[in-house]
């Protein structure tokens, strides 16, 4: 690919090892307000900004941010904050994003943007007291502080008949937790706010020093339902990192299962989407593919979910050539079922007077929001890595993502049902042009403090790893970053105006996850 | 309709023979048999996530599917603890699921029978005792089956709520408290 430079002219840029067009520099914080406003006003978005404690080497804080400009490359910026007073511009006027991981940030590492004014904890719970910040250095992993938890002060809305309805940690049915505050007025929903942090898990310490084949293990299990992105996600930073690629052979099969995951989480949705309208037909004959993906998965692959089938280096599963016609079989089984489902989902009146109109964001409002993924896609912005940073196999497949204008739970139905025949396509050509050749390459001796940078598309969207190493094993920070954080807020959005019956429905066709976000 | 009744009766009944109870999962055995019977054919679950990853309960909403049937056995999902005879749990047990973890469980009524799901709930699994997670479920409720596994099958699942309510009377008489 071309070497496309980001239109930023303030600060001399290198270039990253990377599969798509990235670049690197290092700011301080008097550059920051001029960059971020060059940034956003040359259409780029905020990925994900986390920090760093580089106090035993240089005795100061760092700040990291990553840009995504779409289509073009990507910007990673670091910025040294000093050890007595870490403090950075505001960027939440200019990336909606920033709101939470600003706030995230303070809770964990106690770096604080200025005169920005929400200073609710977002992560912090009360697990931990105010003053003490886990991920600085000083605080061991195993430290267990005692404490209850804090009272969250929610927006309050005011006025005749309005009322709150709180809902979580523990929701109703087999989900994971998380808290809404719904103000409703009779059956309208006037607004929602979403409490997180529930399932933190402090993903981002453990990262922290681990091997890089304990670092695998761990990205594996960051989201249960991505798990083949996640793994790929930081084997491909981890390989960007030691600047070298794995055979072939193994791409191509990393495709295969990344294809696959899309498929069964796609399944699974469509099932629990008839379900929460009513239609539980829907549910017993999805779950009933979805289960049938999973035991193929499990006779070919040795894992339901694929856990740990992606190693740094390449993977840790092969195909045999009977195993192909198996998959050949299986593809032609769900394109089949698939269509006529979805020929009956299309007819059915009750069921398309539920998707239809509800829940809906509109291309405005989703470019506003810098959304991502699945749902970006069903209000119309055309945003998957697939096709705008292809990674190989990717750029051999000549892949075209999909969009859907209405941005409503149909468009996000719509959307998934395409991106399921997509998937079979994918995955017939995977298939049929899988090359022979070593599964797996080892780690060249890496030299310390490198950068790798990894992204993959996932079902839900892009999962974005960054990875710097302390040594030839060991990591000195990860950050893995889940397209959930842009999308969260979207549903506080999508759910206005809407009855509180439907929120179940408009929740599920997000389905983002709490796992990954909470970290 | 038409197609969706032509569907229905395509695809047949695909429900399969359920495990039997396992006896090595057993970490305390309190119930006398008479309550045991108690429960006959039917079992309330409520499920708590505390911290899991999620993988978890994609397998304990997969017993829900046509090939396991939950249902058919007499056991269901409840959306309240104050329905529930079982709880399930997931995850390391979070910090900040503690309190929430407690207060569900509290809401029960007795047996109050635990089964931890999964690695992390069995003993921390990965993420372990940190600043954030408390390593296992049985830190902070009394636990009676654990059932391992990342995740843990469906089969498995199955097998360990079967095994908290004693369905194979020959492996009750056999087990052991075993921590």
């Amino acid at each position: 690919m071309a070497l496309i430079h980001p239109p930023i002219n303030t600060i001399p840029l290198d270039k990253l090892f990377c599969d798509w067009p990235a670049w690197i520099g290092e700011v301080n914080t008097n550059q920051l307000p001029e960059i971020i406003l060059e940034v956003h006003e040359n259409k780029g978005q905020l990925l994900t900004l986390w920090g760093s404690d580089e106090r035993l080497r240089h005795s100061q804080f760092q700040l990291h941010l990553l840009f995504v400009f779409p289509k073009h490359c990507t910007l990673y910026l670091k910025c040294d904050l000093s050890e007595n007073n870490p403090v950075y511009p505001d960027l939440s006027p200019y990336f909606p994003v920033a709101n939470r991981l600003q706030r995230a940030l303070f809770d964990l590492f106690g770096f604080t943007a200025i005169s920005f004014e929400d200073r609710r904890p977002w992560l912090r719970h009360g697990a931990w007291p105010e003053d003490i910040f886990p991920l600085r250095h000083e605080v061991k992993i195993d430290y267990q502080f005692h404490q209850e938890p804090d009272d969250y002060p929610f927006i309050p809305v005011k006025g005749d008949g309005v009322h709150e309805i709180p809902v979580g940690p523990v929701h109703a049915g087999i989900i994971e937790p998380g808290h809404f505050r719904f103000q409703v007025v009779g059956e309208r929903i006037l607004r929602l706010e979403e409490r997180l942090g529930y399932t933190h898990k402090g993903i981002a310490k453990h990262f922290q020093n681990i091997s890089f084949d304990k670092g695998a293990r761990l990205a594996s299990r960051i989201c249960g339902d991505s798990t083949v992105a996640y793994a790929w996600s930081y084997s491909m930073a981890l390989e960007n990192l030691h600047g070298i690629h794995p055979p072939p052979r193994a791409q191509w099969i990393r495709a295969l299962l990344l294809e696959r995951e899309r498929i069964m989480n796609h399944l699974g949705d469509l099932g629990v989407l008839g379900n929460d309208a009513g239609f539980r037909f829907g549910l017993n004959q999805f779950s009933r593919l979805k289960e049938l993906v999973l035991r193929r998965n499990s006779k070919l692959f040795g894992h339901r979910y694929l856990m740990d089938s992606i190693t740094p280096g390449g993977v840790a599963i092969d195909l045999l050539p009977e195993d192909s016609n198996d998959l050949f079989e299986e593809i032609r089984m769900l394109r089949q079922e698939v269509k006529t489902l979805e020929h009956i989902y299309r007819e059915h009146d009750g069921l398309q007077d539920r998707f239809l109109t509800t829940g809906a964001i509109d291309f405005n409002l989703a470019t506003q929001l810098m959304l991502l993924g699945l749902v970006a896609r069903a209000s119309g912005v055309s945003n998957d890595w697939r096709e705008d940073f292809p990674c190989f196999p990717y750029n051999q497949l000549n892949f075209k993502g999909h969009t859907k204008l209405s941005g409503d739970v149909a468009a996000r139905v719509a959307i998934r049902f395409q991106e399921i025949e997509a998937s079979l396509s994918l995955m017939e050509t995977i298939l049929s042009s899988l090359p022979r050749g070593s599964l797996r390459k080892n780690l060249p001796p890496a030299s310390s403090t490198t950068i790798g940078l990894g992204c993959v598309e996932g079902w839900r969207g892009p999962i974005t790893t960054i990875l710097c190493n302390r040594d030839k094993k060991h990591l000195h920070w990860g950050q893995i970053h889940d397209p959930s954080w842009q999308n969260w807020p979207a549903l506080e959005h999508a759910v206005m105006e809407n009855i509180v019956p439907d929120f179940p429905l408009i929740n599920k066709s997000f389905n983002l996850s709490y796992s990954s976000h909470d970290g | 309709m038409y197609n969706v009744l032509k569907k229905i009766i395509k695809t047949g009944f695909l429900t399969e023979k359920p495990p039997e109870a396992n006896a090595d999962w057993l970490i305390q055995s309190r119930l006398q048999e008479s309550i045991l019977k108690a429960f006959g054919h039917s079992l309330a679950i409520r499920h708590v996530d505390a911290g899991s990853c999620n993988g978890c309960e994609l397998e304990i909403q997969a017993l829900t599917n046509p090939f396991y049937n939950i249902e058919g056995l007499g056991i269901r999902f409840v959306a309240s603890p104050r329905h529930a005879d079982l709880l399930l749990v997931t995850g390391p047990v979070s910090c900040h699921m503690v309190v929430a973890l407690k207060r569900t469980y509290e809401a029960m009524p007795h047996p109050k029978l635990v089964v931890a799901t999964g690695d992390c709930a069995c003993t921390g699994g990965i993420f372990g005792k940190t600043y954030a997670t408390c390593g296992a479920v049985n830190q902070i409720i009394p636990v009676d089956v654990a059932v391992p596994g990342c995740p843990p099958t469906p089969y498995a699942l199955l097998q360990g709520i079967l095994t908290a309510i004693h369905k194979d009377k020959k492996t009750n008489k056999n087990a052991q408290p075993n921590d």
